[in-house]
C-alpha cells in the first residue's frame, strides 16, 4: 500500500549553503556540482513527493557527546535549523508527519530496532542543504520530514550491515504504511572526504566509484567492510556513505538509476548527487 | 573484515591505526569531553562573543585541561584532536576566527591554503588507489 517512489542520494557540505547564500551556483567552481540537480528538480516536479524520509548524521547541532544515539528517529511536529556556529543562514523550519513517524518507529521497534525517538529536534545541514538543492528560492517546503540520525561521529559506530539492515526495516514500514503520501527517500553526506589529521584532503575516487556502481543492484557490497574500513577507504567522514546505504535499503525493490553526477572537489569533498527512481506505479501511468 | 566474534576483537578493531587519522572512540571522547562541550556552545551567538571578550575565563569555565588550553591557545588542531576534540565540534572554534575547514586542512597537513586547494583539485584527475 505503501508509496514510496524514489530517492535522492547526495552530498551535503556545508559550503554548498554557503554558496547557496552568495547566489554562486552558476560559478565555474559551483556549476558542475549544481548543474547535477537538473534531473532531480525534473522529476521532483512530476513525482511531486508529499513526504521525505532522510537518512543523515547530525554534526554537534541537536546532539552532543552527552547522549549520543546510534540510530534515531524524529517524531516532531515540525523541525527547526539553527546557528551551527560558522554563518550559514538559518533555513526556514520544516513540517513533520508525527503519524508516519510514530509507524516506523512502531516498526522499527517490533522488527527489533531499538532506536531513540526525538520530539524535538533540531536539524543541521545534512538536512537543510540537500533540502535547498532540491527545492531551491527560499519558499515554504513543499514536503513533510521524517528524519533518522546515524551516529557517525563517536566510534563505535553502527555497522555498515546493520544500517542496510535497519534502512530495508525502514522500507518494510513504508510499505506497510496505509495513507495516500507521496514518499520520497534521501540519504545525505559523502562521498569521500576527511576533514582532521595529517590525511586532511584525502579523496578516493576508486572507492566512490565502487559505492556508486554498485548501491543501486548490489547494495550488500557495500556492506561487507567493516565502518573502520570505510574510513580507511573514504576518509573520516567519507563514513558518511552509512547514510546513503540505510536510504538505499529504505527503497527496496524494482530501483533504477535515473541520474548521477561525481564532481571533485567541492570544499575538501569527493561530491556526488545519485537520483533513484521506483518502476512506476499504475498510479504514475494513467 | 572478517567477523568479530567477540568483545577482544571489537575492542582490538577500535584501537586499529589508519594512517593520518585519529579514531574518535569513548576513550577519546572521555578525555576530549571539555573541550569538546566548550565548542559544542559555540552553535550559540553569545557564548561565541564571550569566548572572545575572556578567553581565558570562558575556557575555565568548562575546565579545559592544561594540555587543551594549550592546544587552543595555540590555535593548533592536529594538538587539539590529541587533546581529544572531534573535528566536528572543532569546527565551530574554527568558526569564529572565520577559518572553513581547508584553512584546518592546510594547517593540519603543513600546506598553504593554496597548496592545500591545489591538492584538492588534483584529486579529479588522479584515477585513485583503494
Amino acid at each position: 500500500m505503501g508509496n514510496v517512489i524514489g530517492g535522492l542520494l547526495t552530498s551535503h557540505v556545508p559550503g554548498i549553503g554557503g554558496a547557496i547564500a552568495r547566489g554562486v551556483e552558476k560559478d565555474p567552481y559551483w556549476a558542475p556540482f549544481f548543474d547535477g540537480f537538473d534531473p532531480v528538480h525534473d522529476w521532483l516536479a512530476e513525482a511531486k513527493p508529499d513526504v521525505a524520509v532522510v537518512f543523515y548524521n547530525d554534526h554537534g547541532l541537536n546532539f552532543f557527546l552527552d547522549k549520543m544515539p546510534t540510530f534515531a528517529v524524529g517524531a516532531a511536529a515540525s523541525y527547526r535549523n539553527a546557528d551551527e556556529g560558522w554563518g550559514l543562514p538559518v533555513q526556514r523550519e520544516i513540517q513533520g508527519d508525527t503519524a508516519l513517524s510514530w509507524h516506523i518507529i512502531e516498526q522499527l521497534v517490533a522488527d527489533e530496532f531499538d532506536v531513540t525517538t526525538c520530539q524535538s529536534m533540531l536539524v543541521d545541514h545534512a538536512v537543510v542543504v540537500p533540502f535547498q538543492l532540491c527545492w531551491p528560492g527560499g519558499n515554504a517546503w513543499p514536503v513533510r520530514l521524517v528524519p533518522i540520525a546515524l551516529n557517525t561521529v563517536q566510534h563505535p559506530l553502527p555497522s555498515p550491515k546493520r544500517c542496510l539492515a535497519m534502512g530495508c526495516a525502514v522500507g518494510r514500514a513504508l510499505e506497510r504504511w496505509q495513507g495516500p503520501e507521496r514518499i520520497m527517500v534521501m540519504g545525505t553526506g559523502g562521498l569521500s572526504h576527511q576533514l582532521d589529521g595529517q590525511r586532511a584532503g584525502f579523496i578516493n575516487q576508486t572507492y566512490d566509484r565502487f559505492c556508486m556502481d554498485n548501491i543501486v543492484h548490489d547494495p550488500d557490497a557495500l556492506t561487507r567492510i567493516s565502518a573502520l574500513d570505510i574510513i580507511e577507504e573514504a576518509g573520516s567522514q567519507g563514513v558518511e556513505i552509512i547514510n546513503w546505504i540505510a536510504a538505499r535499503g529504505a527503497l527496496g525493490e524494482g530501483v533504477t538509476e535515473r541520474s548521477r553526477n561525481y564532481h571533485i572537489p567541492i570544499s575538501n569533498t569527493a561530491a556526488a548527487t545519485m537520483l533513484l527512481t521506483k518502476e512506476p506505479a499504475e498510479a504514475m501511468a494513467a | 573484515m572478517s567477523a568479530m566474534g567477540s568483545i577482544d576483537a571489537a575492542a582490538r578493531a577500535a584501537k586499529r591505526t589508519i594512517p593520518g587519522t585519529s579514531i574518535f572512540d569513548g576513550e577519546a571522547a572521555a578525555r576530549g569531553y571539555a573541550l569538546n562541550a566548550m565548542c559544542y556552545s559555540f552553535n550559540n551567538a553569545e557564548n561565541r562573543a564571550a569566548f572572545l571578550a575572556d578567553e581565558d575565563g570562558y575556557c575555565s569555565k568548562f575546565g579545559l585541561t592544561d594540555e587543551q588550553r594549550a592546544a587552543v591557545r595555540a590555535r593548533n588542531v592536529l594538538q587539539m584532536i590529541e587533546a581529544g576534540g572531534n573535528v566536528y565540534y572543532l569546527a565551530k572554534l574554527a568558526g569564529i576566527f572565520g577559518l572553513n575547514v581547508q584553512d584546518l586542512g592546510a594547517q593540519q597537513t603543513g600546506m598553504t591554503v593554496e597548496e592545500f586547494k591545489a591538492m584538492l583539485l588534483a584529486a579529479a584527475h588522479q584515477t585513485g588507489e583503494a
